[in-house]
């Protein structure tokens, strides 16, 4: 029997890798392994729609299209063990799972407030469906949430919940929220429109202990301050799955290292031959952006990911060798995209913030309809409208380093 | 011909398809999606492109 296309992770890059593989035309059997039961679906919603009114599965499900009819899904079932030496991966249930290649898709996992004595009642996270479901049993007209954590989810949710009629108290170590992403001048724009909405901010700040037995009663900040609270969302950032990746030979510093094709890297920086890596949990070079290797946690990337491996592994297993090997040549080179909605803000950015060293208001007026312009050396690597769409698209094909 | 629908019930005016099908969909001068509701099947790979990166998923192919 043929063996597989395997591929670790059924969300979004999961999926796409499994488009993206027949649309290249191969045509063998593909294996999805999952470890959430619910088919793939769309993350994004889950801070924003599926928070604020009773959704299920099938209002953020993808479309499983006929080309991706005959992909053989296995979820609700983890992955303990992968043994790139023999090809062999091993699943919870002790099934081993042969594969001709591989594709990890494993993505991230929330952080967890690492605190003695965390109540397991009224405290909560946003990754998964399910856990979206429970956060929103939870909140209703007059309940009190705390958010510990002030980027993009944590401010999602502040808004989300805020709408819904709770009273809302954000926690965060930076100075302003979205100080990294977006910059101090757009941050505390952000900042004060969520004041104005009713939102509270506690920043500078680190939730020093969690009260409460079964359920949360409070939070103690290190100030001293004391917050009762019903709820309390951790936001505090993301972990990539590697754990079973490890007694491998694998470049596993901070993600699943990968090259320029997206092929996973040996710790001597050689790619095996037939595992690649895809989404959240890939380290790859962006060198129009950074000099460095890293994780990009946009939703665009996973996408952009898929269609260059499976377009890969179909040119690799169909044995054209001259083909694969052009295709291996063109560097992944995405234009990270994000996008982020709090109350009647709507944020659409290109590029990687983070890397600027200098901010310039490019168009319109700061605390109104307004573009800023992200610089690294004189470069523009990033840009970020509040409103004015057709202004920020405008600047997408200008964004890179000059001189990578 | 291929026949293409948006749920402008969903759409949020991202423009992410623009970039994947400019012949089929733009923003207006008031930053609102407009697209043709129909096109030439060469159109059709980048369609679903579009469809792909839809952060609202509100594109479909109407076959």
């Amino acid at each position: 029997m043929t063996r597989p296309v395997l591929i670790i992770g059924a969300s979004m890059g999961g999926l796409r890798v499994a488009e993206s593989l027949r649309r290249s035309g191969y045509a063998g059997p593909i294996v999805a392994i999952g470890e959430e039961v619910h088919p793939p679906y769309n993350r994004p919603p889950l801070s924003k729609e599926v928070l604020a009114a009773d959704v299920n599965h099938e209002a953020v499900a993808f479309p499983l299209g006929d080309a991706v009819a005959d992909v053989e899904w296995i979820l609700g079932r983890k992955v303990n063990r992968v043994d790139l030496e023999n090809q062999i991966v091993t699943d919870d249930l002790g099934v081993e799972h042969h594969y001709e290649a591989l594709i990890i898709a494993t993505g991230l996992r929330p952080r967890r407030v690492d605190l003695p004595g965390m109540p397991k009642k009224g405290t909560h996270v946003i990754r998964s469906l399910d856990d979206a479901i429970a956060l929103r049993a939870e909140i209703s007209e007059g309940t009190r949430v705390v958010v510990y954590g002030a980027g993009f989810i944590g401010c999602e949710v502040a808004a989300t919940a805020k709408k819904l009629g709770a009273h809302v108290t954000v926690i965060g170590k930076g100075p302003v929220p979205l100080l990294r992403p977006l910059g101090l001048e757009l941050a505390r724009d952000i900042q004060s429109r969520q004041e104005a909405q009713g939102v509270n901010f506690f920043m500078g700040s680190t939730i020093t202990k969690v009260t409460g037995g079964d359920r949360v009663e409070s939070v103690l900040l290190d100030s001293g301050v004391e917050l009762y609270t019903q709820v309390l969302i951790e936001a505090i950032g993301s972990e990539p799955n590697l754990e079973l990746l490890h007694d491998n030979d694998v470049d596993l510093d901070g993600g699943v290292g990968a090259d320029t094709s997206l092929r996973v890297l040996k710790q001597d920086g050689t790619p095996w031959e037939n595992v690649y890596v895809v989404g959240d949990v890939a380290r790859f070079p962006i060198p129009q952006f950074c000099d460095y290797s890293r994780r990009v946690e946009h939703w665009n990337i996973p996408t952009e990911m898929a269609r260059k491996v499976g377009k890969e592994v179909a040119l690799q297993l169909s044995g054209d060798a001259d083909a694969f090997a052009e295709e291996l040549a063109k560097p992944f080179a995405p234009i990270p995209s994000f996008w982020s909605d709090q109350f009647d803000v709507s944020l659409l950015a290109y590029g990687l913030i983070d890397q600027a060293d200098d901010i310039q208001l490019l168009e319109g007026e700061a605390g109104g309809d307004c573009v800023y312009g992200y610089y690294k050396r004189g470069d523009l690597v990033g840009v970020c409208g509040v409103g004015m769409r057709s202004k920020v698209m405008g600047y997408r094909s200008q964004v890179g380093l000059t001189r990578p | 011909m291929i026949k293409i629908n948006v749920d402008m019930e969903k759409c949020q005016h991202y423009g992410q398809c623009v970039f994947e099908a400019p012949n089929v969909f733009k923003l207006n001068d008031d930053d609102k999606l407009e697209y043709h509701a129909t096109a030439d099947d060469s159109e059709r790979d980048n369609v679903q492109a579009a469809i792909d990166v839809c952060p609202m998923q509100a594109i479909f192919i109407v076959d």
